[in-house]
């Protein structure tokens, strides 16, 4: 290899337009340690105005960082990004004590330290029934079929390659598991919104629509009135969707996700999404879609996913994830650092449409204040929501309250359970309150 | 006759002179996906509906449910279903007259104290289908037909729903449903289903919701109530919130560690914490504590037991692979045949050596 012609079009490495004479002759003796005393003597010459005086201003400006002072990683360092390490505490987390086995479990998305609508891809929350596995997509098939003959003409078979090969979308949208808040039912159980809140990410999905694939198969609109997703994992989860949110084009058969392909662990190489309804639907691994009359009555909706009412019946087939928000900065386990300006920021989200409307109050809901919706304001997608905040370090309480374009208003503690009661388990969409202490400590409370 | 279905029966004409020659017809998109052929949608077309629509023939006594009971589901579910260490129970709460109403009591007087599956599912299909695709957790699919028709009986009989020489098959499962004891449990009048109402032949009240608020906002009470705070203990139960915020913005993290800061240090990934990560990666940890009993013996208890055997690793490693009984107790432990061994070696030099985490 040694014979190989120099590359061309090179930038000159640029070490003799300020090296010595004498450095260079040690470079070409090998004496290879001269860029180290070369640093020694910069730190050196640094370091004299050590004796900054605090007076005299911030050290971090009278004293040159060593970014500032010297020469940087190069490109491709990470070849895949990552984030700062100063950013490492916020990840995805178990809450212990949930669950008793990682694989049958749920990680929570840090929603306390984010900014905007979209989850990044590494911190979107984790549920799975039966571990994940990174499927190879050139094994990875998508079936369609009907029940019996007729609700397809013909039942059919895709590859990854194919499914890449059809027509796509791009849409933005907010999963929530159906359990998300579930802890918190009969009282305050979470000492942050990463635990009370963390089972809803939003990202932007790039997929194809089912009601193409679905017509691609000749399906019979007329005799079909629900269609089974079901996943390629060990659990083979399956969900009954209603037809009509085919028809409407919203559900998609996914694989991108951000801008890339889906994470293993949201479903590489494909998964449904079911704009506004509960996350359990959005089928991940998805590897056949039947098309059928009559709901399946699968243990997530028959054993699971079933909401327990007061009178003793469980409510089944609930699906559609209501009009929520919380404020996600400050909430529960924060500290304010100080009296003063704050930013209240928080999210708002409803599976019914677009969020129209977010109220905060600072005083337990006595007085609301309208926030600031910040853009886009996209249908069955998160919203953020700010508004200004001077805290004048007395004690408070902080609570949003959404309103989507249904005229539907998120409920309080009060309201919900006078209804549904404590034990539903999934679909709590309360408002959330958060208290400040004097002492800047914020911490979860519920108001009736 | 629309247009589109028209086109639609030209596109199944053409498919199905193409089908004899083995290729699809181009559609609308031509050249993307093919037939699915009849044994590809047998081999994945396994669910089965509440109406029994693609259960497969087939029969399983109470006896042999038991037998495969034991052997491939006891050491996580317990012996009778009850089992709360690894999943929450599968039976128990219902009684003989639940069998006969349909509802299940506990759940309407709120007494229960846990919910179990049995308390809760209304529809047999469900326990057929789920067992089938799903279980056992480690080696889904590896059941036979019969064996799942075997241990559906068996749970049938352990919630007191079927007698003891009942023999479960597709011919008689209709009865067993007529017996489910939350049969009558479900509801679907809600809000909450996105598709077509009951009322137009799907499901649900078409979107009502149950809860009515409203936005007001000055004076809207008189008195703040807080009807719950943060029990103390679960304040530090999630670990430090200061490692779980951002160390710049305009707030941080409570310090919830009790420890003065500082003190943490960054571990290695050391031999331990390898062997560690394997028993969590295949779910040992859910039935072996460290030092304690859950399901099978803590790693320590097998350890005293094994110290200074010259060959107690081998013998550990070949009870790993091929599951056992009777050591520990009556709950056998399920072949780990998925684990190389390579890792099996790893993992039983872990146990002998204290099973540390790190």
């Amino acid at each position: 290899m040694a014979d190989q012609p120099t590359q061309r079009g090179r930038v000159r490495p640029a070490p003799e337009h300020f090296l010595t004479e004498a450095d260079i002759a040690e470079v070409k003796d090998g004496r290879r340690d001269f860029l180290r005393k070369a640093f020694l003597t910069a730190s050196a010459a640094m370091a004299a105005p050590a004796i900054v005086r605090a007076e005299d201003g911030d050290p971090n400006i009278l004293t040159l960082p060593p970014w500032t002072t010297s020469l940087g990683q190069p490109v491709a360092a990470r070849p895949y990004g990552l984030p700062s390490q100063y950013e490492k505490g916020l990840q995805r987390r178990e809450s212990p004590g949930l669950t008793r086995m990682s694989q049958v479990s749920v990680a929570f998305t840090p929603l306390q330290g984010l900014f905007g609508i979209i989850t990044p891809s590494g911190l979107h929350f984790e549920r799975h029934h039966q571990g994940w596995s990174d499927i190879d997509p050139s094994k990875h098939r998508l079936m369609v079929h009907g029940t019996d003959d007729g609700f397809v003409k013909q039942p059919k078979v895709y590859t990854v390659d194919d499914i890449l090969r059809l027509p796509p979308v791009s849409r933005m949208h907010f999963i929530e598991c159906g359990a998300n808040t579930g802890m918190e039912w009969g009282n305050v159980a979470v000492p942050t919104v990463q635990y009370s809140h963390g089972m809803l990410s939003c990202s932007e999905f790039t997929g194809v629509p089912l009601r193409l694939i679905l017509e691609d198969c000749g399906i019979d609109w007329k005799k079909a009135k629900y269609v089974l997703a079901e996943g390629a994992d060990g659990s083979s989860m399956t969900r009954t969707i209603p037809i009509e949110l085919v028809q409407s084009d919203e559900v998609l058969v996914a694989y991108g996700q951000n801008g890339e392909m889906l994470r293993p662990e949201n479903g590489y190489p494909l998964r449904l999404v079911v704009p506004g309804v509960q996350g359990v639907s959005w089928v991940k691994w998805l590897r056949r879609i039947e098309v059928g009359d009559k709901p399946w009555a699968t243990k997530d909706e028959a054993i699971h996913y079933i909401d327990l009412m007061p009178d003793g019946q469980h409510r089944q087939y609930t699906s559609t994830q209501e009009c929520k928000s919380v404020i996600t900065t400050p909430s529960g386990g924060q500290i304010l650092l100080d009296k003063g300006f704050y930013n209240i920021s928080g999210l708002a989200w409803s599976g019914r449409g677009k969020v129209k409307q977010v109220d905060v109050s600072t005083d337990g809901g006595i007085n609301w204040r309208r926030a600031r919706i910040e853009g886009p304001v996209n249908s069955k997608c998160l919203t953020r929501f700010n508004i200004d905040w001077v805290w004048d370090g007395k004690p408070a309480i902080l609570q949003s309250r959404a309103m989507d374009e249904t005229g539907y208003v998120q409920p309080s503690y009060g309201q919900l359970r006078a209804v549904r009661g404590t034990k539903s388990i999934y679909h709590n969409n309360a408002i959330q309150s958060w208290k400040v202490a004097e002492s800047g400590e914020v911490s979860n409370v519920q108001v009736l | 006759m629309s247009r589109f279905s028209k086109s639609l029966t030209r596109v199944a004409m053409i498919a199905l002179a193409a089908c004899a020659t083995g290729a699809l017809a181009d559609g609308k998109y031509a050249g993307v996906g093919r037939a699915a052929k009849p044994a590809e949608i047998h081999a994945w077309d396994i669910d089965v509906r509440p109406d029994f629509k693609g259960l497969r023939p087939g029969s399983g006594s109470v006896d042999q449910g038991q037998e495969t009971w034991e052997a491939k589901c006891a050491s996580c579910h317990g012996s009778f279903g009850e089992s709360n260490e690894v999943h929450t129970p599968l039976i128990g709460g219902t009684t003989k007259d639940d069998v006969k109403t349909g509802h299940v009591l506990s759940l309407v007087k709120g007494d229960a104290p846990q919910r179990s599956a049995i308390m809760k599912v209304a529809t047999v299909s469900t326990l057929f289908d789920y067992i089938n695709r799903a279980m056992p957790l480690t080696t889904p699919k590896s059941l036979t037909n019969d064996e799942v028709y075997g241990l559906v009986a068996y749970l049938l009989n352990l919630a007191e729903i079927v007698p003891g020489d009942f023999v479960l098959s597709d011919k008689n499962i209709a009865e067993a449903q007529a017996r489910m004891p939350n049969r009558n449990g479900m509801t679907t009048n809600h809000g909450m289903w996105p598709g077509a109402p009951a009322s137009k032949g799907g499901i649900g009240n078409g979107g009502k919701p149950d809860v009515k608020n409203t936005a007001c906002m000055s004076n809207c009470k008189t008195e703040v109530k807080v009807g719950s705070l943060l029990p103390v203990y679960a304040e530090t139960a999630h670990g430090n919130l200061a490692e779980q915020n951002r160390p710049v913005g305009p707030v941080r993290g409570k310090d919830t560690s009790g420890k003065a800061p500082a003190e943490v240090k960054p571990a290695a990934q050391s031999d331990n914490a390898a062997a560690t990560k394997l028993a969590n990666d295949n779910g040992c940890m859910a039935c072996h504590g460290v030092a304690n009993k859950i399901v099978g013996p803590g790693y320590n208890e097998v350890a005293a037991r094994y110290k200074g055997q010259a060959d107690a690793e081998a013998k550990l490693a070949a009870k790993v692979r091929a599951g056992g009984q009777g050591a520990w107790g009556a709950i056998p432990m399920p072949p780990q045949s998925q684990l190389k061994d390579e890792d099996i070696r790893r993992l039983v030099k872990w146990i002998m050596s204290g099973a540390k985490a790190q």
